[in-house]
């Protein structure tokens, strides 16, 4: 206890591990013993990760990375094990370790052969993505990043559908290719700020005195890591093929966790290491919202088109990460925390959604949408729930969608409007493409006897989706702990890469309480941007509702 | 056993004889399997491999005595040897490598049939040559050293007499050998003619030969640089050199010996011969070479990049794996060389060039070794199995060697947490560092083709279905190799840091060469 006390981190990032340990030791044939096993340890991870939402203090005074863990690891180098987390990370490994622990649940009898294997890869992956959210060392943070790539290849090169291996190859290398950029853009920026640490807060705040050439050269270094794992348009390509090849766990974890890391990686990397020089800024960020825009109007146009249910939720994705990213580079408080809210959400609806073609593949084992239709006949409860995850996934009122959405949409109106007209057709066509997918899924008659006496929902398909569409509902009606918690960094963050955004602020708003303390601000009137706090949205999601 | 080392402590401390205690007990127990060979029992042959391996712990043992000696590098016979850090680091990699190889022989040797004293006997010759390689301090001691590993190889890669393809690769690797030695030789002329106008008075009281590295060092340096002689010795040095690592465009002999030879000599020529050349390389490229570093600094890095693509882009094709690694080796060949070219670059890049450089060449024994391993475990009667279909399934006959294969593969591609890894880490770390961005986004670009044909082997391994492949079996001797191997492959990349110390220690240069 005292050891979980001082090492929370350390706890919660290797009980994981401990679990495929233990499961190299249970003999190779008892598939049920490899199940409890592995349920067991994804079950532990989430109990072990729960304490540090109300450990975790929202004091000011507290430093901004918490439950610190230093030790030297490479000191040749200056490589450290140094974990650490910040308002941002405790959201994100909350989500995996909640992501992980339903998704191995849900594998219970879809996966029927090398369950041992199985279990083991996807707790070991389990380890890689919490490492890299608690990394505080570039070193570290690269291994963890890079090592999560091979449990991933197995598990869609092995238990995936018809073009597993293609898919698994490709997912591997396009991720390699940002991977080994990136690797070049840390060394860099480590012997720019003068070597002998790969402390990433250190690392990060000398990058503001470098010149503007390596500012600019460092930002696109790091930028197709995250852009090939958001995945930004154009580097989306492999997303689909890996999404609709993998196992049902597998796209929940891809869509839910993997995609994170990008965005992730945008926040925590990306933006400190953005230009000084105005100029210089200006023209990056014009490019990263104009991606973004043609991402969500060219994911959503796409999903459209798709007959496979998987690979429409697997291009939803490109349309709803690519609004995180509109959100992040808009470099306002509203336009980050909507961002990181976003993602929280899309990991719950999109992890639901895949959750929902995995109960029908279960099933029916076919993807086609055309295979099914009114659905809803044989199978209510399933069209209920179902219901509630795509219209959280679709932005509407009283559910998550629809906060992460409108806060993102806040933040970019205080650049400019015509980017906030652009993502809007992208809210009206994913609406669009998600009811039509529902409508030709569920409703109407029931066409093909084979779906005739489809089973409704059991117990374990329950407990994978219910606490889902709880958060989901949660978030949409009182998401201000969740703000509460982004405060800090968020503003952190906003101060030291767009120092004029809290100035301009008070001097528009003079009677204001001042900015620094955002959370007491009055309420936010869209007229006037410089009073949108995010904390406004927590406050009184209701009116907002109404309004639009 | 106490007095017998106290008594080789004196020999050494008495003269140049101590510093060659490690080659003389290989040449002991080598001739020792010589004549022992013929009195064995042909069931009885594993005890040739018994005799190498005490010669190689032996030699071992003298090599570990000269370590407090080396601290100051002493030089015997006429100074034509030197004993410092670079020579007992890279004398370690040798032994450690001729270790490996006679363990994973035996059986390969009793399917084949093939189960002669020579071999072991061949294999410590070899060694010898390669310790000289990296010992000698002089023209013709570095050259015998050479040619003793090259003509031992020639012999060992077409030991298998009754198979074609052994016999055709050992008449390639013999015949564009020899040219290379040739040219090597001819590079050496050139350097004693240059040698012959140094100004001796400055190098000491006692005059050394005209071939001694110092003398040539100062002449070179008089000569200064673009000076025609020491470019041409330069090129014509490179050239033999470049032959003996397999670097493009010297490398068209490696594939078919490495598909011909067998394929424990297979892994000792791409590990141990490979290492030994660069051993010598590097020491001519710190002393003779050294003071005219402007002039080869590109010429490497020209050969690095042009390792890197053909290495790379060829092992994309084959199905063969064996001429895979073939390919994948020249690939790494082209790393090392990047880390010599920042190395010499800058003082600043030096010494995390050589210790990436050292690093490298340490754990790429291993996990190359470890690659070739797996293959020879799957050898059976009559059938090579070096085909990547011989590897179907192989997750399913037999999930030690499987997954052994799947840590030396991504050791290789170079994925964390594993030594290849941190290999190229360090090769990247001294590009970046020494200002050459561009051949650093190479260098890491090649890890994504590289990482293509490493998992088309792992997916042969784990995703293909077996077919009807009779279980693969692993001795006892093949599974201490795969442990000792793993284990640094794995340590090596988990935890650097004491490997990292190893590969500081071997640029300690008693002589005060201290890079810039």
């Amino acid at each position: 206890m005292e050891f979980y006390n001082t090492h929370i981190l350390t706890v919660v990032l290797f009980t994981p591990l401990v679990g495929s340990l233990v499961l190299l030791f249970v003999p190779r044939d008892s598939a049920t013993a490899h199940r409890v096993i592995g349920n067991l340890f994804g079950f532990l991870g989430l109990i072990v990760s729960l304490p540090l939402i109300w450990r975790f203090s929202l004091d000011p005074a507290a430093p901004r990375y918490q439950f610190p863990e230093t030790y030297d690891w490479i000191p040749s180098i200056g490589a450290h094990y140094a974990l650490g987390i910040d308002g941002i990370s405790l959201l994100l490994v909350m989500l995996t370790t909640l992501l992980c622990a339903i998704s191995i649940l849900s594998s219970w009898s879809a996966i029927k052969m090398r369950t041992k294997e199985y279990y083991i890869l996807f707790l070991l992956l389990q380890v890689g993505m919490l490492g890299v959210f608690m990394a505080l060392d570039f070193f570290l943070f690269y291994m963890f990043w890079e090592v999560m790539l091979v449990p991933m290849y197995f598990l869609i090169g092995v238990w995936g559908s018809d073009r597993r291996l293609y898919a698994a190859i490709k997912f591997f290398l396009y991720t390699l290719v940002g991977s080994v950029i990136m690797l070049l853009g840390i060394l860099a920026l480590y012997f720019k700020a003068g070597g002998g640490t790969f402390d990433m807060p250190t690392l990060l705040a000398s990058a503001a005195q470098f010149d503007t050439r390596t500012q600019v050269l460092l930002f696109w270094a790091f930028f197709f890591a995250f852009a090939i794992k958001v995945p930004m348009f154009p580097f989306h390509t492999w997303l689909p093929d890996a999404h609709t090849e993998a196992p049902t766990a597998g796209s929940v974890i891809l869509a839910g966790v993997l995609l994170k890391m990008g965005t992730y990686g945008f926040i925590r990397f990306s933006l400190p290491l953005l230009p000084v020089d105005p100029t210089a800024r200006h023209k990056i960020v014009t490019i990263m919202m104009v991606v973004s825009i043609i991402g969500i109007i060219y994911g959503a146009l796409v999903c459209m088109m798709q007959k496979d249910m998987k690979k429409l939720i697997a291009y939803s994705s490109v349309s709803h990460l690519a609004f995180c990213t509109l959100g992040i580079f808009a470099l306002t408080p509203n336009g980050l925390s909507g961002s990181v809210i976003q993602q929280i959400n899309h990991g719950l609806s999109t992890g639901a959604l895949f959750l929902i073609v995995g109960v029908l593949y279960e099933r029916r084992h076919t993807r086609l949408i055309s295979e099914y239709g009114g659905l809803s006949t044989p199978m209510p409860n399933f069209a209920a729930i179902y219901m509630i995850a795509t219209l959280s996934s679709l932005g509407l009122p009283l559910l998550n969608g629809f906060i992460g959405e409108f806060v993102i949409l806040r933040g970019t109106y205080e650049v400019s409007i015509k980017y906030v007209a652009w993502a809007v057709i992208g809210i009206v066509l994913g609406a669009a493409y998600l009811l039509w997918l529902y409508q030709r899924v569920m409703f109407g008659p029931v066409t093909n006897p084979a779906n005739e006496h489809l089973a409704d929902l059991n117990a374990r398909e329950y407990a994978t989706l219910v606490p889902l569409i709880i958060l989901c509902f949660w978030i949409g009606i009182y998401p201000k702990p969740l703000f509460r918690v982004l405060e800090r960094p968020v503003q952190q963050i906003v101060e030291q890469i767009n120092p004029g955004y809290y100035g301009a602020e008070r001097a528009a708003a003079p009677a204001a309480t001042p900015a620094l303390a955002p959370a007491e601000a009055g309420v936010g009137t869209p007229g006037m941007p410089g009073m949108n706090m995010p904390s406004s949205t927590g406050t009184s999601p209701a009116p907002e509702t109404e309004k639009k | 056993m106490r007095q017998v080392f106290n008594g080789f402590q004196s020999f050494m401390q008495q003269g140049g004889g101590g510093l060659l205690l490690p080659e003389m007990m290989l040449v002991l127990f080598a001739m020792g399997i010589l004549l022992t060979d013929y009195l064995l029992e042909a069931r009885d042959k594993y005890f040739n491999a018994l005799m190498a391996m005490l010669g190689v712990m032996f030699s071992a043992i003298c090599l570990w005595q000269l370590r407090g000696a080396a601290d100051s590098g002493p030089m015997g016979f006429s100074r034509s040897l030197l004993v410092d850090p670079f020579f007992l680091f890279f004398g370690f990699i040798f032994l450690i490598a001729t270790a490996l190889v006679i363990i994973l022989s035996v059986r390969y040797l009793q399917i084949e049939d093939e189960n002669h004293g020579e071999y072991y006997a061949l294999m410590l010759f070899a060694t010898v040559g390669m310790m000289f390689m990296a010992s000698g301090y002089d023209l013709v001691v570095q050259f015998l050293g050479l040619e003793t590993m090259a003509i031992s190889f020639y012999v060992l890669a077409g030991f298998l007499r009754r198979d074609k393809r052994s016999n055709e690769g050992a008449v390639k690797y013999l015949l564009l050998g020899a040219f290379s030695s040739a040219i090597l030789a001819y590079g050496f002329s050139i350097l004693y003619g240059i040698g012959a106008m140094a100004n001796l008075s400055s190098i000491g009281q006692t005059l050394p030969p005209r071939t001694n590295l110092d003398v040539i060092a100062v002449a070179v340096e008089a000569r200064g640089h673009a000076d025609l002689f020491v470019l041409l010795a330069l090129a014509t040095v490179g050239a033999g050199l470049f032959f003996k690592v397999a670097a493009v465009p010297f490398h068209q002999w490696a594939p078919d010996v490495y598909e011909g030879a067998p394929t424990p000599i297979t892994a000792y020529i791409s590990v141990a011969s490979k290492t030994a050349s660069f051993a010598l390389l590097l020491r001519l490229l710190l002393t003779v070479f050294w003071p005219v570093r402007v002039d080869w600094e590109m010429l490497i890095a020209g050969v690095a990049i042009a390792s890197l693509t053909v290495g790379n882009l060829a092992a994309i094709t084959q199905t063969n794996v064996k001429r895979m690694l073939a390919y994948s080796s020249i690939s790494h060949v082209g790393y090392i060389l990047l880390g010599i070219v920042a190395a010499a670059s800058s003082p600043l890049g030096f010494l995390t060039g050589m210790k990436g450089v050292a690093f490298y060449l340490f754990v790429y024994g291993f996990m190359t070794i470890g690659a070739f391993a797996v293959l020879i475990v799957l050898q059976r009667q009559g059938i090579i199995g070096d085909e990547l279909d011989d590897l179907n399934g192989l997750y399913r006959r037999s999930p030690l060697s499987a997954l052994v294969l799947l840590i030396f593969m991504l050791s290789l591609a170079g994925i964390p947490p594993l030594a290849g890894f941190v290999g190229k880490y360090f090769i990247l770390q001294a590009l970046i560092e020494t200002g050459h961005n561009r051949l650093a986004l190479f260098g890491a670009l090649y890890i994504v083709p590289a990482l293509y044909y490493y998992f088309r082997i792992v997916m042969h391994a784990y995703l293909y279905e077996p077919g009807n492949a009779p279980l693969p079996v692993v001795t006892i001797g093949q599974r201490v190799a795969f442990a000792v191997m793993c284990f640094v492959t794995v340590a090596a990349g988990v935890y650097p840091e004491p490997f990292v110390r190893l590969a500081t220690y071997s640029l300690f240069f008693p002589s005060g060469f201290s890079g810039h």
